[in-house]
């Protein structure tokens, strides 16, 4: 039996919820900012710190000030870049997926959104992008994925991974699951995934503005959903670079208000 | 033994009280059914290889080997190193979810308030059973939502909705590989997972050929 008093926690709960689902999927998705337009958001020479390009198949490991940020480009227009990462002072703080689609209201991370440790910080606020289309369900390929998809075991995210890792003193317990850029998935009605080739474009980029002292992992290898054989594959250019300070307006710390309270929470680091 | 357990074949029983974790070693080919005793109950669960517990449940690696996004009956759960390590063998309830991940405090702090930061949740349940297993929360990875309802629309709206599991809904899953099977029966009351009042679950474990 639920008491009368439970009851009316229950309906006090699922009250707060429905509002919360109300502005987390109406008001929230009006207010975010349009996409970068390609030719877009130039960085100022004197703000980049390094500049890098990642062969198809490599990985490579990317280290942030908080206040830093990084451009991941898409040169050709037919990669996709696996990221994973982790809190610099502390590396059992890492990306969750989850969470980040989880308390976003939405598995569509784009401009203005942000990606969220497991201890309900931001990691990295996603504070340009042409593109829109990236995948947090579906994960990176493995040897498996590579071996039925081109008959060939291939370089892949799994292994390049647990490579990236190894380089910052981690190991395949570190490894959570990754986001994928300029890998456009989506979930149709019956529950199959939809590879949508017409959302990728040459030249589309995403920064990732660092909200804490960070490292990052990146493996540029095709998403195991893309269907182009043989593998899809281009160059990745990487820039690291001085991000403008926020303002008190800023669209990714002002999103939601789950957005701010997780912005709350990653400055308290600062205190 | 209670009088549920002699009166099916199977080898064990335990009912999971309400917002409380359990773990145990299922070997190959044994079934363990978990049942939503009173419907409406979120059931987290992770699994790791006995012989090598850096061996574990892949949310990623399982949605894309099946190509789709929820878990149902004949879904093989895949690890990070792309074995099978148990597979869906029957399933009464129709829909589970595995990107949904786990609730924590710091989770819902940021989703419903910092006033939620101190109610029980399933991290907390994860971190104290894997200990038992010498494991941490270094190893607690995405997780199996059993009966947690979380349709992903094409816009990529995100939602956890009302449950569709009724009283004695069942999910069967038969080991591939000695595995230790974790749960945390979901504490969260301030989403509708649990119908917001969470509430006991039963285990079972069948050997095989025995279901």
């Amino acid at each position: 039996m639920v008491s009368a008093a439970r009851r009316e926690l229950i309906e006090a709960n699922r009250k707060r919820y429905e509002a919360l689902r109300a502005a987390g999927q109406s008001a929230t998705p009006k207010s975010l900012p349009a996409p970068t337009r390609r030719d877009g958001a130039p960085i100022a020479p004197d703000a980049v710190i390094r500049r890098e390009t990642v062969p198809p198949g490599w990985y490579t490991t990317v280290t942030l000030r908080r206040g830093e940020a990084l451009r991941i480009i898409d040169d050709s227009g037919r990669s996709s870049v696996s990221l994973i990462g982790w809190r610099r002072d502390d590396t059992s703080e890492r990306i969750n997926c989850a969470d980040t689609v989880k308390v976003q209201w939405t598995a569509a991370i784009a401009k203005g959104r942000v990606i969220l440790t497991d201890m309900g910080r931001v990691l990295v606020s996603v504070i340009e992008d042409t593109s829109g289309a990236h995948d947090l369900l579906a994960g990176g390929s493995t040897p498996a994925s590579t071996l039925a998809a081109y008959g060939a075991v291939t370089r892949n995210t799994h292994d390049n991974f647990l490579a990236a890792a190894a380089k910052l003193g981690l190991d395949s317990r570190d490894i959570p699951p990754c986001v994928m850029f300029f890998a456009p998935v989506s979930v149709g009605a019956d529950g199959r995934f939809v590879w949508t080739a017409a959302r990728k474009q040459a030249g589309d980029f995403v920064d990732l503005r660092a909200e804490m002292d960070a490292m990052l992992a990146l493996s540029n290898c095709a998403h195991p959903l893309d269907p182009a054989r043989p593998a899809a594959s281009g160059d990745v250019t990487l820039i690291r670079y001085r991000a403008p300070p926020p303002a008190a307006d800023d669209p990714c710390r002002t999103a939601s208000p789950e957005a701010a309270r997780a912005f709350a929470f990653t400055d308290r680091l600062q205190a | 033994m209670t009088d549920a357990t002699r009166a099916s074949n199977a080898i064990y029983a335990h009912d999971i009280p309400a917002e409380r974790p359990w773990s145990r070693r299922l070997a190959r080919g044994e079934t363990l059914r978990i049942i939503d005793s009173e419907g409406q109950q979120a059931v987290d669960a992770l699994l790791y290889g006995a012989a090598d517990p850096a061996e574990r449940y892949s949310a990623q690696d399982t949605l894309r080997a099946q190509g789709s996004a929820y878990v149902g009956l004949g879904t093989r759960l895949i690890s990070n190193k792309g074995r099978v390590m148990a597979r869906v063998t029957a399933d009464t309830c129709g829909l589970h979810d595995t990107s949904a991940g786990c609730c924590s405090c710091e989770s819902n702090a940021v989703r419903f308030g910092e006033e939620t930061r101190y109610q029980h949740a399933c991290r907390e349940n994860f971190i104290l059973e894997l200990s038992k297993h010498g494991l941490s929360k270094r190893d607690i990875v995405a997780n199996l939502n059993f009966f947690m309802n979380v349709p992903i629309e094409p816009s990529g709206n995100f939602t956890v909705v009302d449950g569709i599991s009724a009283p004695g809904n069942y999910v069967d899953i038969t080991a591939e590989i000695d595995v230790i099977f974790v749960i945390s029966n979901c504490p969260q009351i301030n989403n509708p997972c649990n119908g917001f009042n969470p509430t006991p679950i039963r285990v079972e474990i069948y050997e095989p050929a025995a279901v």
